[in-house]
């Protein structure tokens, strides 16, 4: 085994134990820190598929920005005892054990498929600046992308307006 | 196997665990932030799935562009849920979704 797939397996399995412990956290601010931290590592993953771009945005809109609503929200919202957070706890170890017992199943059983995998390409490589696709070959994704923007940013006017 | 096939099939199967992951946390929840961050794991999983295609096929431009408007799309939804989710609160002060279903039409 090489050091570069050795150091993949740890970035996979560590990307599924912060998502697996995001979940299974009683407290909600300790499942945003999990779910930034999954952001992270998937960050990396995507930095080693050659996707500094896209990467980069991940880090900072869902590592940054969606960590940061869910956590004024979570400050909005009334904190939890430590008698409450102690019941809540055993609350989820009752209803989320099996998700590890799943996972490691579903993992180890993944890991032994061997699946005939054929990546030839059938038509010519397409446009290969990012910069190209977005603002010319795809630029009504561009134009959704405004309209889903702008609809979030009413939508929460709407929604906080008295 | 080569060490293409390899990386695809161990990042998929990272991201086939995710999507189980996020599938359970949804299912078994009925706090509604708690829901958002199994919506956040499923879509984190399906990013993941579009940059390994692009990877396999090499087209890292399209799969990035895709990967971007992916990632625009999630933020303005958890951002409009997160606001109804304070609505809510506002209203019957407590995120619990089972509290919800009096409100059935």
């Amino acid at each position: 085994m090489t050091t570069d797939m050795a150091i993949n397996i740890i970035l996979g399995v560590a990307l599924v134990l912060a998502a697996a412990w995001t979940v299974m956290t009683a407290r909600l601010l300790r499942s945003v820190i999990g779910l930034a931290l999954t952001s992270m590592i998937l960050t990396i993953i995507m930095f080693k598929l050659n996707s500094p771009l896209a990467a980069v945005f991940e880090l900072s809109v869902c590592a940054g920005l969606i960590s940061a609503i869910f956590i004024s929200c979570i400050s909005l919202t009334q904190r939890l005892t430590d008698e409450q957070a102690a019941a809540k706890q055993k609350e989820r170890f009752s209803s989320f054990w099996l998700l590890p017992v799943i996972l490691v199943l579903a993992g180890v059983a993944l890991y032994q498929v061997h699946i005939p995998l054929d990546f030839h390409l059938q038509a010519a490589p397409s446009e290969s600046d990012v910069r190209n696709i977005i603002w010319n070959l795809r630029h009504l994704d561009l134009i959704g992308q405004i309209v889903i923007l702008l609809a979030g940013a009413f939508g929460v006017v709407a929604l906080f307006k008295d | 196997m080569t060490e293409l096939p390899q990386v695809f099939w161990l990042f998929s199967i990272g991201a086939i665990l995710l999507l189980i992951t996020g599938f359970y946390c949804l299912i078994m929840t009925y706090n509604l932030v708690r829901a958002l961050i199994g919506l956040e794991i499923l879509t984190k999983s399906v990013t993941l799935f579009i940059i390994l295609a692009g990877y396999v096929t090499e087209r890292m431009a399209l799969a990035q562009a895709l990967a971007i408007t992916l990632i625009i799309i999630e933020v303005v939804v958890i951002a409009v849920a997160v606001g109804i989710v304070l609505c809510v609160y506002k209203n019957i002060k407590s995120i619990d979704g089972r509290l919800l279903r009096n409100i059935k039409g």
